[in-house]
């Protein structure tokens, strides 16, 4: 499904600033894998996440999705591929536009766009069902403005709109971390529905790290640019946050410095 | 009294003339409020217009339409040189619609090789002019009818969409397979040949383009925008839907060139008309946020301490 081959990515190259973020990353993705990915301050979660979607070109290395090569295509030619959440629930989602006009947007990702309407009957009805599935009551609201949402609502059909077209990766950048722990924990039960119900493959930055134990069937630790751990199946389950922690330790040779993921630790 | 007969004798004038200048203004609405694109562009685009339009009915016996249409693509063609230098080469969008209208003053004065070039509504058969104000104020209603029903269509689209999303949120839009520099060029593009357009119509209703025309448009265009804009939420409040907003900033225009002609019947000079024009944008810019900030201010958190401690301190006494 997603392969990707010793990436490496350098910011500020040649600056004050220079930050070498991505070292040489290398993993594959088995259809359906769902992969949590957990690190310290500046580990390349994100940036890694940042890479697949193509929001900067690499340095150096291959992005494989669904046996395409797609290194060498800008953020908006890939997204066909791809389904992204984000951590600021307002990146997601175009505030001045309607419920049903940012689903309609969604499930054009990917496909030419015309002079056809933007938006069809038929579409109407067909994402009326899809959002009872979010169980938000937003179906009955679904020429309200996106910016009239909540946190959590938007996250929600961030989500939605994420997988209305099958992607063929799904990705979630700490997509709960800006909601508070009630809603988070829902938005968190939704995303394993629905990448459950659609068998889809997905990757997962998070700081909590009971979630990424609880959730996917694989978790990756990063750090300074490396997978620096990679565990799945029943070693995966039978992890504890306490082993995670050792293991940081243990393999990179310091405390993880993460506060706020240390933070979940003893809140969790 | 007589000011006021003045005044509605040149009314449909002044009407004609808002309408012409809500073309602008609907070009305007496109960048500034849904590409939420400051493109200054607009000086320049509609003096092209208008030079083309004189230029191709005078000297080639074009007919009108063609002329206008003609109009309508020199101002494309302005948009997109602004959208490429914005998207291509990086420069800023203020910048790059700076440079464009720059250069386009001498492009206009090229276009007419000379500063100023007449067109007789005697000799040609005009769509619009300032002689027969009552066909030119039916005449610009209807186009102006025209357009807004073509762009509630194409914002409808599927490309209407990307336009929005991109001007929305472009961060969303590439993530929806969208890309961004080609609907802001689009959008740039669309834009500018509606001033375009109005740069041609005006010039007709005027009688004469000239490489000045464009001198504060963009003023002009952003006052009917807000103007419209205001007006618009008052009187629809949560209803103030696409096509409202898009006609109100062409009564926006025409409030506009109404209050114009009002001050100018109580005195204030036409060499002052572009102070008002100034003015008139401050005004409406900045009642919205001082009646907004009055709700809440320090000043007024204070004062609200301060009342709490004494109602507290008459507690306790």
């Amino acid at each position: 499904m997603l392969e990707l081959i010793n990436i490496k990515k350098t910011f500020n190259l040649g600056t004050i600033n220079e930050k070498k973020a991505l070292d040489g990353v290398s993993i594959k993705l088995d259809e359906g894998d769902f992969v949590t990915i957990i690190g310290g301050n500046g580990a390349g979660k994100s940036t890694t996440l940042n890479a697949v979607a193509g929001v900067w070109p690499t340095d150096s290395g291959s992005i494989i999705i669904g046996g395409n090569n797609i290194t060498g295509l800008p953020e908006h030619k890939r997204a066909g591929f791809i389904g992204r959440v984000f951590q600021d629930p307002m990146t997601g989602t175009a505030a001045t536009m309607e419920i049903q006009e940012n689903l309609a947007l969604a499930a054009r990702r990917g496909n030419p766009r015309g002079l056809k309407w933007g938006i069809t009957k038929k579409e109407r009805e067909e994402y009326h069902e899809q959002l009872k599935m979010l169980d938000l009551g937003l179906e009955d609201r679904m020429s309200t403005k996106v910016g009239l949402l909540s946190g959590g609502q938007r996250q929600a059909l961030t989500l939605l709109m994420a997988t209305l077209k099958k992607p063929e990766i799904l990705l979630l950048d700490e997509h709960t971390a800006a909601l508070d722990p009630k809603t988070a924990a829902k938005v968190l039960e939704l995303s394993d529905k629905i990448i459950a119900e659609h068998n889809l493959t997905a990757m997962m930055v998070t700081h909590n790290m009971s979630d990424a134990i609880k959730h996917g069937n694989r978790l990756i630790m990063m750090n300074e640019g490396r997978i620096i751990y990679d565990v799945k199946g029943e070693e995966k389950k039978n992890l504890t946050v306490d082993a995670l922690l050792k293991k940081f330790e243990e393999v990179s040779g310091k405390a993880l410095s993460n506060d706020r993921m240390l933070f979940s630790k003893e809140t969790d | 009294m007589n000011v006021l007969t003045t005044f509605l004798n040149a009314l449909p004038g002044n009407v004609s003339q808002g309408l012409i200048w809500g073309i602008l203004a609907i070009g305007v609405f496109i960048t500034y409020k849904i590409l939420d694109f400051p493109d200054l562009t607009v000086d320049g685009s509609i003096g092209t217009g208008g030079a083309v339009a004189v230029m191709l009915i005078t000297m080639h016996d074009c007919p009108i339409w063609l002329a206008l249409l003609c109009a309508f693509a020199a101002g494309c063609l302005a948009g997109l040189v602004t959208g490429l230098l914005n998207t291509l080469l990086g420069i800023p969008g203020i910048l790059a619609g700076i440079l464009t209208q720059l250069a386009l003053y001498s492009i206009n004065l090229d276009i007419m090789g000379q500063s100023n070039r007449p067109v007789s509504v005697d000799k040609y058969p005009l769509v619009v002019s300032s002689r027969y104000a009552v066909p030119a104020m039916i005449k610009s209603a209807l186009i102006v009818a025209v357009i807004i029903a073509i762009l509630y269509w194409f914002f409808g689209t599927e490309y209407g969409f990307t336009i929005r999303a991109t001007g929305c949120n472009p961060n969303m839009a590439r993530a929806q397979g969208i890309s961004t520099k080609k609907s802001t060029v689009i959008a740039l593009v669309l834009s500018n040949g509606l001033v375009g357009l109005s740069g041609g119509l005006l010039s007709q209703y005027q009688g004469f383009a000239d490489v000045n025309m464009g001198r504060g448009a963009i003023v002009i265009g952003l006052a009917a925008v807000i103007i419209g804009e205001v007006l618009g939420s008052v009187i629809f409040g949560k209803h103030f839907n696409f096509v409202a907003k898009l006609a109100f900033a062409a009564i926006g225009a025409i409030i506009y060139f109404l209050v114009l002609q009002l001050v100018m019947l109580l005195g204030l000079s036409s060499a002052n008309n572009k102070l008002f024009s100034a003015i008139v944008v401050i005004i409406f810019l900045a009642v919205p946020y001082l009646r907004n900030s009055a709700k809440t201010s320090f000043k007024k958190a204070a004062k609200n301490a301060a009342m709490e401690a004494m109602e507290g301190d008459a507690g306790n006494a």
